[in-house]
């Protein structure tokens, strides 16, 4: 058990606005970490600077003891870091089975020619994405819709897939940006469910998200942005009791002490 | 020395004409994120409608200005109607291939209806006047003065009136506009009107200087989108800019350099921002 | 359409090529297809990186050109023969698809568009200029067609008829096709679709952007040069037009008409729009209207082309918006 990731001095500037400002910490191998703060607090940028698709103006973050500050998205991501969006993110015009395919494409090995001269090589890639695909359908629970258009199914599979999409990546690390965005009561129980089994497989978890009830279940560390800050960390108990946060989210005035 | 002011009086009014031709495609790509790419066969189409009513009506050369003005500028109205508005919530590139769709259709019926010959715009205004030993006709100072008026005026239109705010509104922000009452139908209505009347505008004051034929609008136009993303897609201060910065490029790399190269200039000026600055000197940086 | 159904209709279709030069003898007819041949290659090719990419590539006219004008130099200059001169040419068209991806990739939508047009106008310029090289506008002659093929058994393959010519482009459709087919096909050929479906996703899931539209545009160059190359031998004769932009709006019409994202739909866009006004013996100008009002009419209520539109009503695909949000 380790840091898996590390963010040092973390900071991104848009114009004159500082969106992210001097941003430290951790993530423990293995764990499922909350980032939650106000609307506008950085919580995306923090994720986008992770993955590369922003720079920062300052700052590093490291994964797995290597620097990956500045590195691309899609070298991120063939690194271990998989991510879902806040507005869902699909082909939509691809099937649900066909989503999952062509998302395992950056651990196949086969280029230009072997798709020309169909070598070994492109058949057995090819058979091991649609293995991986099917795999990854049945964990999240989609099978019955594989051939379905992922534009046409409702909302919750859609959320579902963006966490399959994410997975069929084979990531060390999973960033999800509120993966429970629009769901039902019920819908939640299901996603809770199915984040706590990707933490089954090894994978750690770092989460956006609003909704307390199910931050405070499933989260083994929380931490809290506002205005690009960390204005505090630690477990849910501790940070449901700090009068800063309960300050930041309702207002001056309601934090005791 | 007279060489190279003889050239910086020919950027100057290349300048101004090209930042006339690219304010009414500043304009509506800004507001409506249109890239119009038949911006250049509306101008030639004004080009020839005010030629015909010089020539057969014999119409005083500014009526016919205005005339055209109007008469493109409806059509441009008519034009966002039955193309650009079908296709208002799908990518822009699909606008753009409309775009192109529709230059094809103005191209055609110009050779349909003129012919291929080119045309002299006769003009009151080509003798020579002489200033400091460089040669400049009045026509030409003309464009240069109207370029000035016309940018002041669409400026003060944008800037101080309540229909140039209903503009400015739709362009920053479309659902918060709708939410407070203004129609975007009309907003966009009114902005192709304008635009393509300035391109109008731009036609007849330049077309005297040059020949006019169902052609004449396609380097015009490139340049104009040349001109739109240096100075970045949808500001006016950019467009202007860039419409002068261009003119002398040209002017002078033409005169110094090369004429058979020139037009490559502004291509290759802009292949080069597209490559380092897509956004423009006056647009928001990348990641 | 069931699977079987669909191999009879493709076997019969292929029969109906290949009897072709022996029914019809009239060279008016016989240039007509051959044409529709050559262009079907490129508005195949410019599917590649428009079609199933996603990226409105205005500059596939430079590339035809610069196909024909290589090969071309190639065997007047150097003295090349056909057979020699074809595979360099488009390398040569599709080595400068890769320089002028480089760049050009970076931007996308709109900006994309209008960059790769410039591109083709400075291509157009400098082909028409540089009179050393190109003649200029007075054109390139006398360009040879392709050299006798000796068979095994003593005689040869002539060139010299129609017929025969025909039958070299038909074997390069068919070549074109395939090729096409197998990458399109392939995982390469889904994450061209990916870029196409959302980039920003594709880049998320590790695909990178920028290495999969290089070499979209890349292949894609490739076989426009082919064309380019076919074109230069079969007419003999070369000029700067053949690099111009209106070559490139020309393949976006076929490629828009028939069908983007389709193998069939291209072939079918270039037949009936090649084919159909000359036919007709409509003139110039009311083709270029004829051509403007399709496009608007397609891209507005039809932007999936025909093929898609009869896809669409069997069920396959039910989108009007042919690329992503940008």
């Amino acid at each position: 058990m380790g840091e898996i990731l590390k963010v040092h001095g973390l900071t991104r500037h848009f114009g004159g606005l500082a969106a992210v400002m001097d941003l430290s910490f951790g993530v423990q191998s293995g764990e499922i970490l909350s980032l939650i703060g106000p609307n506008g607090a950085g919580k995306t940028t923090v994720f986008n600077l992770i993955t590369g698709t922003l720079l920062p103006t300052q700052g590093e973050v490291v994964f797995q003891d290597h620097k990956i500050t500045g590195l691309r998205p899609y070298e991120t991501t063939s690194l271990g870091i998989a991510r879902t969006f806040q507005t869902t993110s699909l082909f939509y015009d691809e099937t649900v089975l066909d989503n999952l395919i062509v998302s395992y494409h950056c651990r196949t090995r086969m280029g230009l020619w072997d798709a020309l001269f169909q070598t070994g090589r492109s058949r057995e890639d090819e058979r091991r994405c649609c293995q991986k695909a099917e795999e990854i359908l049945k964990f999240i629970g989609l099978s019955e819709r594989a051939s379905e258009f992922a534009r046409n199914i409702p909302q919750e599979s859609q959320k579902r897939l963006a966490l399959g999409v994410a997975l069929v990546t084979e990531p060390k690390l999973l960033l999800l940006d509120e993966p429970t965005g629009g769901l039902t009561e019920e819908e939640n129980i299901g996603m809770m469910g199915l984040i706590q089994k990707v933490r089954t497989r090894g994978i750690t978890v770092l989460l956006i998200e609003h909704k307390m009830k199910i931050v405070m279940n499933i989260s083994d560390r929380i931490i809290v942005l506002n205005y690009g800050q960390k204005i505090a960390e630690g477990s849910p108990q501790e940070v449901g009791g700090n009068s800063a946060v309960i300050e930041a989210y309702l207002g001056v005035g309601y934090g005791k002490n | 020395m007279v060489l190279f002011f003889q050239q910086m009086v020919n950027g100057i009014m290349l300048g101004a004409a090209y930042s006339l031709v690219a304010l009414g495609l500043t304009l509506i790509y800004g507001i409506l994120h249109i890239p119009n790419f038949a911006h250049g066969h509306k101008y030639m189409w004004a080009a020839f409608t005010s030629l015909f009513l010089v020539v057969n009506f014999h119409t005083n050369y500014w009526v016919s200005l205005v005339i055209a003005m109007a008469v493109l500028g409806l059509a441009g109205v008519g034009v966002e109607r039955l193309v650009y508005r079908p296709l208002r919530n799908v990518p822009h590139i699909n606008s753009f291939i409309a775009a192109i769709g529709l230059l094809l259709v103005l191209e055609s019926l110009s050779l349909i209806f003129w012919g291929a010959d080119f045309r002299r715009f006769p003009s009151l205004y080509d003798k020579p006047i002489h200033i400091f030993g460089v040669a400049i006709t009045l026509q030409r100072l003309l464009v240069i003065v109207a370029a000035a008026l016309f940018i002041i005026l669409l400026q003060l239109f944008i800037k101080r009136t309540w229909l140039g705010a209903t503009i400015e509104a739709v362009a920053q922000n479309p659902e918060g506009a709708q939410l407070v009452g203004i129609s975007i139908d009309r907003v966009s209505s009114l902005t192709f009107g304008i635009g393509t009347a300035l391109a109008a505008a731009a036609a007849t004051l330049i077309a005297p200087i040059f020949l006019v034929y169902p052609t004449m609008g396609s380097m015009p136009n490139l340049k104009a989108f040349v001109v739109i993303i240096i100075g970045g897609m949808g500001s006016i201060p950019g467009a202007v800019i860039g419409g002068f910065m261009l003119g002398l490029m040209e002017a002078l790399g033409g005169g110094y350099i090369s004429t058979d190269y020139k037009d490559l200039f502004a291509f290759g000026a802009l292949v080069t921002f597209l490559t380092l600055r897509p956004t423009g000197l006056f647009g928001k940086g990348v990641r | 359409m069931n699977r079987i159904a669909g191999k009879w209709i493709i076997l019969a279709i292929l029969v109906i090529a290949v009897i072709i030069p022996l029914v019809v003898t009239n060279k008016y007819y016989m240039n007509i297809l051959i044409m529709s041949g050559i262009w079907s290659i490129v508005a195949l090719s410019l599917n590649l990186i428009l079609g199933y990419t996603g990226q409105v590539n205005l500059a596939h006219g430079a590339f035809f050109g610069i196909g024909a004008y290589a090969s071309a130099l190639l065997m007047l200059k150097l003295k090349l023969g056909f057979w020699l001169a074809l595979p360099f040419a488009a390398a040569i068209a599709g080595f400068f698809g890769f320089l002028i991806g480089l760049p050009a990739l970076r931007t996308r939508g709109s900006y994309f568009a209008i960059g790769t047009l410039c591109f083709n106008i400075i291509v157009t310029l400098i082909v028409d200029r540089w009179e050393g090289l190109t003649e200029g506008a007075r054109g390139l002659m006398g360009i040879p067609g392709p050299g006798p093929i000796p068979l095994p058994w003593g005689g040869e393959i002539s060139f010299k008829t129609m017929a025969a010519q025909y039958y070299l482009v038909l074997c390069f459709l068919l070549l074109t096709i395939f090729v096409l087919r197998r990458i399109i096909q392939s995982l390469v050929g889904r994450t061209f679709r990916a870029i196409r479906g959302n980039e920003e996703l594709a880049e998320a899931v590790g695909i990178s952007a920028m290495k999969t539209k290089l070499l979209s545009f890349t292949i894609s160059c490739f076989f426009a040069g082919v064309g380019g190359v076919l074109y230069a031998s079969y007419i003999g004769f070369l000029s700067p037009e053949l690099t111009d932009y209106h070559v490139s709006f020309d393949a976006l019409i076929y490629v828009m008409i028939g069908g983007v994202g389709t193998i069939v739909g291209p072939i079918i866009g270039t037949l009936l729009i090649v084919t159909i006004p000359e036919m007709l013996h409509i003139a110039a100008e009311f083709r270029l209207l004829l051509y403007g009002l399709i496009l608007i009419v397609m891209i507005i209520y039809l932007p999936r082309g025909i093929v898609g539109w009869i896809k669409g009503l069997k069920g396959k695909r039910r989108q009007e918006v042919v690329w992503e949000k940008s």
